[in-house]
């Protein structure tokens, strides 16, 4: 599609690019709008799951008896009651409920359905367990020794020649890169190779999972859940159930938070399965604990970086190798943080290898640009201590090796135009970056890469006969994604904001959407919405056409009516979208335009970010004074949901620096499942977060669209790490840089220097 | 243990209902009397979703039995907008783009209203402290606290007019 | 004939090559080409890969032209957060 960044019309924006109020905003201030736990149905049951205590071990039997006898217990559930799948659903499947073995602690093991959760708390308390308890595994490196606890017997290490003889926790082997790494170190001046780490931190999304489910013996079912994907979640669940699609209706709740963390299922089949036995609807709530030792953290990691430079600054070899665990299943995001570790430079020689590693930790889930945070910490740590080695300018370093439009990607194709150099300049540009610092304080800078995704989209658009909008979109709306599908429909059209209604359709109203991902709603559902919108014009035209007695292609749609496209058209006074509306049911019935479409070429997102920390010498505390992100946004439709995407990633980033971690005890088990003891920031451990939207167009989308929601999180480790390092003069290679661990680096550094 | 009757007064109404001695009040207020814009997001205190004033005074309402609620006067999210007027706060947050997926938006405006009922000009770093027991994991907190501190000048500046 | 590159871990599905000559109009035809070419490659194209054609990058559209000078790269379905 050709980019148009004027809008059909052929003026400037009008809507796009205004920050009016979000459509679902009055409901979420007021306390009405529905969250996943806040759906009631008669007759409801009240759901809760039965988890292991036991990081690894073998289930020899579970006897439910007592629980079933117990009064007001309508079912008992354990794995017997999913199909026994053995295809690419299967991990799902073990996760959701386990089934020969218990893989981490807090995996799912059975679940009950009773008249009240004081009943249901009970039962779980009667239903018997007999375990085998087996070594467990929960650092990476540890797992990938030869004599670590192996949790799956047949899991072969992939991408390795020849296939291994024996089973591992490794579940593959990545790797990407071109040119000769060992020519490229030997042309340098100066190489410089660390080793870093970071822990597993949670998505944090404040809603825990919930959902109603109802399942009748006719075999039908009706689903209420938050989650980012209500098609992922009806497909998934009917498969693990045995169910006919068509046969289960999932309605997405408002969604309080996802993150990447609510793009999979967990309880969603438990409660329908448990309802299908019970014959009455379940609610099945997850508490925060069980939300921290049962869904989604994202990868602890560690990362061997080596980057060499000429004294001029010029980058002539890259190289990392990158061990990410995904907790008891394959899929780490290691592959992504392989592709993504040096995608902001422009290398010629440049090797990335990753392994993905189980343990016995919760499956991770997405998070928010999954792996790449933790590449660019590594990646960018040492960009900053090669420019600090040479004496350059940490900004300067990386304008001079950035990826622009042309370069070769370290992870194989050739960009298009991208905005990287644009957020530098940004950057450099802005005032913090002049501002003076006072003692113990240090400012880092870090880049970010994110692919950016479209996938699979449909929408609806249907011309209401008072001429307002109904616009049906079917991927949940997570951060104000409503308001700009509003107003990217306004725009076509030529209406009014407040004229456009956008809800998030149930999975009987539309056509197969993705799920909520990859920062691909405002750039696809947006797009779909605007093919949508083009083709109601079309029919606007056409109708108006139809009236008037002349050919379609005589009418042009402008500001909001249908005219004729000149003076030989005819003289015909405009018609404008509430006319036509308004005269549809006499002439040819309802106008409606749909969009079905896979949206791909997403166009990448760049950011740069800016940060002043102090530290505190006698603590170790580090409090951030100021941040700043440029990033680069193609367009921005409403700007101020994009400035609420920088904002919030960056301070997830900070969280993830400073303080957030899954900390395991020998036992196996989680020490800190609740936001007391694993500590996300909270508003005095942050400044304002300014924010510079560049935009640089994507080709990809009509107005120039990229997506914004995940970029954000991947510099800010990095960042913050160069930020510290720069207050203290000692490098910080592991995450979270919490107070204990930076007064313990300070020490060390005290204690060297008085030696000295 | 046999349930309890409690009579409370709930954003101006009198409220009666029977409740478990170790329900929560914020078990209560959702599943007993479908007042569902406190959430439950650790149960802990932790989080401040569930955020309610009792009696003056800003609470978790997960941290407070609902047999505590008898004889006291309650204020939740749901009583905020009077007479279909939302309040200056709830309006600020809309203006400011002060929320993203809105889970915490009921007890962010909550705590913040408990703020300004004691002091109507508070400074950015006296808003940061009185929030720090709210989490928001969405918006970085930026737009939240310039949405109450334009609240707090607009309402300074509609008590000096009145 | 269009040129095919392989992104680094596909290659030890190739024997260690990179590049490959495929005749085919689309995505698809290039992809079932490659499949041909290299039997083992292909059931990690049947589950999915992307594929970047002049540096747009494409995972679901199979029946996308591509000109016989295009750039050709095959990587790794992503998935985001």
């Amino acid at each position: 599609m050709p980019l148009d960044q004027t809008a059909k019309s052929g003026t400037p924006f009008s809507k796009v690019g205004t920050r009016p109020l979000r459509p679902d905003g009055l409901d979420k201030v007021t306390g009405r709008a529905r969250f996943g736990a806040d759906m009631t149905a008669p007759g409801m049951l009240i759901g809760r799951v039965l988890r292991s205590p036991h990081a690894h071990a073998r289930i020899r039997s579970i006897d439910s008896s007592a629980a079933e006898a117990l009064p007001g217990v309508k079912a008992v559930i354990t794995a017997a009651d999913f199909l026994d799948r053995q295809d690419e659903h299967r991990d799902i499947l073990v996760n959701v409920m386990a089934r020969e073995k218990a893989l981490y602690d807090g995996h799912a093991v059975a679940a009950v359905a009773a008249t009240s959760a004081a009943i249901a708390r009970e039962a779980l308390s009667l239903i018997k367990v007999d375990y085998e308890v087996l070594p467990h595994v929960i650092d990476v490196e540890a797992a990938m020794r030869p004599d670590a606890p192996i949790l799956h017997d047949n899991m072969f290490t992939s991408g390795v020649e020849p296939r291994p003889s024996k089973p591992s926790n490794v579940a593959a082997r990545y790797q990407f890169g071109h040119g000769d790494v060992q020519a490229g170190f030997a042309a340098a001046d100066v190489v410089i190779e660390r080793s870093f780490r970071t822990e597993a931190t949670h998505q944090g999304y404040i809603e825990p999972h919930a959902c109603l489910a109802s399942v009748g013996s006719d075999g039908q079912g009706e689903l209420w859940c938050c989650t980012q994907g209500h098609f992922m979640v009806r497909d998934i669940s009917a498969a693990l159930l045995g169910m006919d699609i068509s046969k289960l209706r999932v309605t997405a709740s408002e969604i309080g938070g996802g993150f990447g963390g609510k793009t999979t299922v967990f309880i969603e089949p438990v409660a329908l399965a448990l309802s299908r036995k019970a014959g009455r609807p379940v609610k099945l709530v997850m508490s925060r604990a069980e939300v921290f030792r049962a869904t989604g953290p994202t990868s602890s990691t560690s990362v061997r970086v080596k980057m060499g430079v000429k004294r001029d600054g010029r980058i002539t070899a890259a190289e990392a190798e990158l061990k990410y665990q995904g907790g008891a299943f394959a899929g780490s995001p290691v592959e992504l943080g392989a592709m993504s570790a040096f995608a902001c430079y422009d290398l010629e020689n440049v090797s990335v290898i990753g392994y993905d590693v189980v343990t016995n930790r919760p499956k991770q889930a997405a998070y928010r640009a999954p792996g790449a945070p933790m590449s660019a910490f590594a990646v960018e740590s040492v960009v900053n201590e090669l420019a600090e080695r040479i004496g350059m300018d940490q900004i300067d370093l990386r304008l001079k090796n950035a990826a622009k439009e042309g370069t070769r990607a370290a992870y194989g194709p050739t960009f298009g135009p991208i905005g990287l150099i644009e957020t530098l300049k940004a950057a450099k540009a802005h005032p913090h970056y002049a501002a003076p610092l006072g003692p113990n304080q240090g400012r880092g800078v870090a880049c970010g890469f994110w692919f950016n995704f479209g996938g699979q989209t449909c929408v609806s658009l249907n011309i209401n006969i008072d001429g307002t909008v109904a616009l049906a979109v079917g991927t949940p709306d997570i951060g104000g994604s409503r308001a700009s599908m509003c107003l990217m429909a306004a725009e076509e059209l030529g209406v009014s904001y407040d004229r456009v209604r956008t809800v998030v359709a149930d999975t009987s109203s539309l056509g197969y959407n993705d799920v909520t991902d990859g920062s691909r709603v405002t750039f696809a559902s947006g797009m779909a919405t605007i093919k949508a919108a083009r083709e109601a014009v079309k029919k606007l035209c056409a109708r108006a056409a139809a009236i008037w007695g002349i050919p379609e292609d005589a009418v042009v749609w402008e500001e909001g009516q249908a005219r004729p496209a000149g003076p030989n058209a005819g003289a015909f006074p405009p018609l404008s979208l509430r006319e036509i509306a308004a005269m549809a049911p006499k002439t040819g019935g309802p106008i409606a335009g749909h969009c079905e479409f896979n949206a791909e070429n997403a166009g990448p997102s760049f950011a740069t970010h800016l940060v002043d920390v102090e530290v505190d010498p006698e603590t170790g505390r580090a409090t951030v004074l100021r941040y700043t992100v440029a990033q680069d946004a193609g367009k921005a439709v409403h700007p101020a949901y994009v400035e609420g995407q920088l904002q919030g990633g960056a301070a997830q980033g900070i969280g993830w620096a400073l303080n957030e971690e899954y900390i395991y005890g020998p036992d196996g088990r989680l020490q800190n499942p609740g936001f007391l003891d694993y500590r996300i920031p909270v508003a005095s451990d942050l400044p304002m977060i300014d924010t510079v939207i560049v935009e640089v167009p994507n080709p990809g989308h009509p107005y120039g669209v990229r997506g914004v929601g995940e970029t954000s999180i991947v510099p800010p480790l990095a960042a913050m790490a160069n930020a510290l390092s720069a207050a203290t003069a000692v490098r910080f290679t592991e995450l979270p840089m919490s107070p204990p661990r930076v007064l313990h680096a300070l020490e060390a550094r005290r204690m060297a220097q008085a030696a000295d | 243990m046999a349930a309890r009757h409690v009579r409370s007064i709930i954003n101006g109404d009198a409220v009666e209902f029977v409740c478990e001695p170790e329900e929560s009040l914020l078990d209560v207020l959702r599943d007993r009397l479908a007042l569902t814009g406190a959430k439950e997001g650790c149960g802990t205190g932790d989080c401040g979703a569930c955020s309610i004033i009792l009696d003056d005074r800003l609470v978790c309402s997960c941290l407070v039995l609902g047999v505590e609620a008898e004889g006291r006067r309650l204020e939740t999210i749901e009583g905020m907008a009077q007479h279909g007027e939302l309040h200056p706060l709830q309006r600020k947050f809309l203006e400011h783009a002060a929320l993203q997926c809105g889970i915490c938006t009921p007890g962010f405006l909550v705590a913040a209203k408990a703020l300004l009922e004691r002091n109507l000009n508070p400074t950015e770093t006296e808003v940061r402290y009185w929030l720090a027991g709210n989490l928001c994991r969405c918006t970085g907190y930026d737009k939240i606290v310039r949405a109450v501190l334009d609240a707090a000048s607009e309402m300074r500046e509609g008590r000096h007019a009145a | 004939m269009v040129q095919v590159r392989l992104g680094g871990t596909l290659q030890s599905y190739s024997g260690g090559r990179s590049t490959f000559e495929i005749e085919g109009a689309n995505i698809g035809q290039i992809l079932a080409g490659l499949g041909e070419a290299c039997p083992r490659l292909k059931p990690l194209l049947e589950k999915g890969v992307a594929v970047a054609v002049d540096g747009e990058i494409y995972r679901g559209s199979l029946l996308h032209p591509v000109r016989p000078d295009a750039e050709v790269f095959i990587l790794p379905r992503m998935a985001g957060g």
